[in-house]
């Protein structure tokens, strides 16, 4: 029996028709069910100061999945982004104590994220180690790290104007971590669908090897996004350190998994070389939200993880059945 | 489409499943706990519920994060806000974490006290202690200690070392430690209120102290898991393990002698007397300053100290002479 003829389309579809069939179409379909639903079945949902709650609930894990979902694209993983952030807490914390200024602890803060982002970078495109084992091994190191110097202690007393990042609001509902999540959202759409370090970075995530010969310096992107990882892990650090106005070394506990959880489910293919910064916001959103709905209608946190999961594979199997249909 | 249709329409049916279990009543007291499926926290709620009843016209939210993190329960507190609840009453993963939130609480007009576990002054209205802390302290030493008259060493298994409240009361424990002759504090370690970790641990203090006499563990995850490491290595007889555990989970122990006896405040009790403060501060029958005398219904009056802090009473010690009674309580 001879296999059939393979189809060849004459052209491609066109914009339109691939726009609609597209993850992001998906996403935006069920962020919209998800708002409706929310609306409906609480009073409290449509409500602007609500709603601006609500988003503490993602932005600072949402900065961080902005370049941890680049660092997928290339191929690669960062585990130890929540430990980076205890760590850059606890610096800030011991920069506090030291007297320091609102500039310099955040300084202190994004500095920290920065060199454990190197860290990770140089283990990683400098000896070329696995990300995986050495982001697992970081994980444990950082953390540990801040649970050293703090222990069962706490800092506190961060000053007044600190308080700002965390609790701070630009204009009317929008706290400054919201803009800053939709500038930062610009920023990375633009780093990555718009220069030439964004298609390096697809290229290595599709065939590192033939990246390699095509002359793009694979090593130097992989550090770079890790770098990336590491100052968005700071950032988030000082908003999180300012919304909580203390620091434990036990701060940000497990958002590792949900950084990533949020990157596949904005349509990162975690194999690497496939997906968008616009699918990233919307699963920020959409986690969000259904964190957000749930938590007001008092559905125990275990039922969300189970709708997040469902969620989460429904999402990613649903082109495979559309492809083969 | 119709596959999508078909999910988005399941997860909304079962969304408004859940959502008939909540209906509108006059007076809505949320319960906020460290983490939900703790046997603990299921009794105190049980005593809230009771609370309820007998004042009427009150809806008690029971609810919490799934893991014990202090952001979690910032998004359980931020959903509350939302929600326009009356009361907030609070067992805090983290003093200090939880403080900012519950401060926008208060400045909304919602009544915030925390039980069990505090959080800083100037994040609640009051706090009640199950009791105090000087008591626990040296009640889960006199424990340990009653049963080993010839002294001898002892150790601590705490649940994390950021938990605020086994932290203060180890701190108490070590203060009147000069008052029992004899008995040797060699370690405290940590299981971090997981059964595995605090088993593991268990395992570690008798390795390294073939002489330990018993295990004092101040959390109910704890003494569970460490009484039956003790049971599956054979040493029951030579270690005793004690502290403070559920009745429930430990009856197993008390009858095979692994624990001779432990303590435990009523948290029923815990529960109803935080739902009564409550409501008496909600409604403007009492209010939280230095020296007031809170109504607690059947339980009797909460007076604050200078922090705005009050105890609720002693704990209580269960051997093999109540357990039996207790067990089917919580």
């Amino acid at each position: 029996m001879t296999p059939p003829p393979r189809f060849i389309p004459d052209r491609l579809q066109s914009r339109a028709a691939r726009a609609l069939r597209s993850w992001e179409t998906i996403l935006v379909a069920v962020a919209i069910a998800i708002f409706i639903t929310n609306s409906f079945m609480s009073p409290f949902f449509l409500n602007a100061w609500n709603l601006s709650d609500a988003t503490f609930n993602f932005t600072e894990k949402a900065m961080i999945a902005f370049a941890m979902a680049m660092l997928i694209i290339a191929g690669e993983i960062d585990l130890s982004v929540a430990s980076i952030i205890a760590l850059a807490s606890t610096a800030m914390g011991l920069a506090m104590q030291a007297g320091a200024g609102v500039p310099v602890l955040v300084l202190a803060g994004m500095g920290t994220g920065l060199i454990c982002g190197a860290v990770n970078g140089f283990l990683v495109a400098g000896l070329g180690l696995p990300s995986i084992v050495v982001t697992i091994g970081t994980l444990s190191l950082f953390r540990g790290i801040a649970f050293i110097v703090l222990g069962d202690k706490a800092f506190t007393g961060y000053p007044p104007e600190f308080a700002f990042f965390g609790q701070g609001y630009v204009w009317w509902v929008f706290s400054f971590e919201l803009v800053l999540f939709a500038v930062l959202a610009v920023i990375y759409w633009v780093l990555l669908h718009r220069t030439s370090f964004g298609r390096a970075v697809y290229a290595i995530g599709n065939n590192a090897t033939a990246a390699q010969f095509s002359g793009i310096r694979v090593a130097r992107v992989r550090f770079i996004l890790f770098l990336m990882t590491g100052l968005m892990s700071g950032i988030a650090a000082v908003c999180l350190t300012s919304r909580l106005g203390s620091t434990r070394p036990s701060i940000a506990t497990g958002w590792e998994l949900e950084v990533v959880t949020m990157v596949v489910l904005g349509g990162v293919s975690i194999l690497g070389g496939a997906g968008s910064i616009p699918g990233v916001v919307l699963a920020a959103f959409i986690m969000g939200m259904v964190t957000f709905g749930f938590g007001l209608l008092n559905v125990p946190g275990i039922v969300m993880s189970i709708f997040l999961g469902v969620l989460l594979i429904s999402v990613i199997a649903l082109p495979r059945l559309f492809r083969r249909g | 489409m119709s596959i999508l249709k078909k999910t988005l329409v399941s997860a909304a049916l079962a969304t408004a499943m859940l959502a008939q279990a909540a209906s509108a009543q006059d007076v809505k007291i949320a319960l906020v706990v460290k983490a939900l499926g703790i046997g603990f926290f299921e009794a105190a709620a049980k005593g809230a519920e009771e609370a309820a009843a007998e004042l009427g016209g009150v809806e008690i939210i029971y609810t919490g994060p799934t893991s014990t993190t202090a952001e979690g329960q910032i998004e359980v507190i931020n959903a509350l806000i939302a929600q326009g609840v009356n009361a907030i009453a609070i067992s805090a993963n983290d003093p200090d974490a939880v403080a900012p939130a519950l401060k926008r609480a208060m400045d909304r007009g919602i009544t915030v006290i925390s039980w069990d576990s505090g959080v800083a002054k100037e994040g609640r209205q009051m706090h009640l202690n199950p009791s105090s802390s000087a008591l626990i302290g040296n009640t889960i030493i006199k424990l340990a200690a009653d049963h080993m008259p010839d002294g001898g060493d002892v150790a601590i298994l705490s649940a994390t070392s950021t938990s605020t409240n086994q932290n203060i009361w180890i701190d108490e424990a070590t203060k009147v430690l000069p008052n029992y002759p004899g008995i040797n504090l060699v370690a405290t370690v940590y299981g971090d209120d997981l059964a595995d970790k605090s088993y593991r641990e268990a395992q570690g203090l008798m390795a390294t102290y073939p002489d330990l006499k018993a295990i004092i563990a101040p959390t109910t995850v704890g003494i569970l898991a460490a009484s039956q490491a003790v049971t599956d290595a054979g040493k029951i007889g030579e270690i005793n393990v004690t502290g403070l555990g559920l009745p429930s989970e430990m009856a197993g122990a008390v009858e095979s002698g692994a624990t001779i006896s432990f303590a435990i405040w009523n948290p029923i009790d815990l529960g109803y007397a935080a739902t009564m403060i409550s409501y008496n501060l909600l409604k403007g029958n009492a209010t939280a300053a230095p020296g007031a005398s809170i109504p607690m219904g059947r339980i009797g009056a909460a007076v604050l100290d200078d922090n705005n802090e009050a105890a609720m009473s002693d704990p209580f010690t269960y051997d093999a002479s109540n357990i039996e009674e207790f067990k089917s309580i919580f």
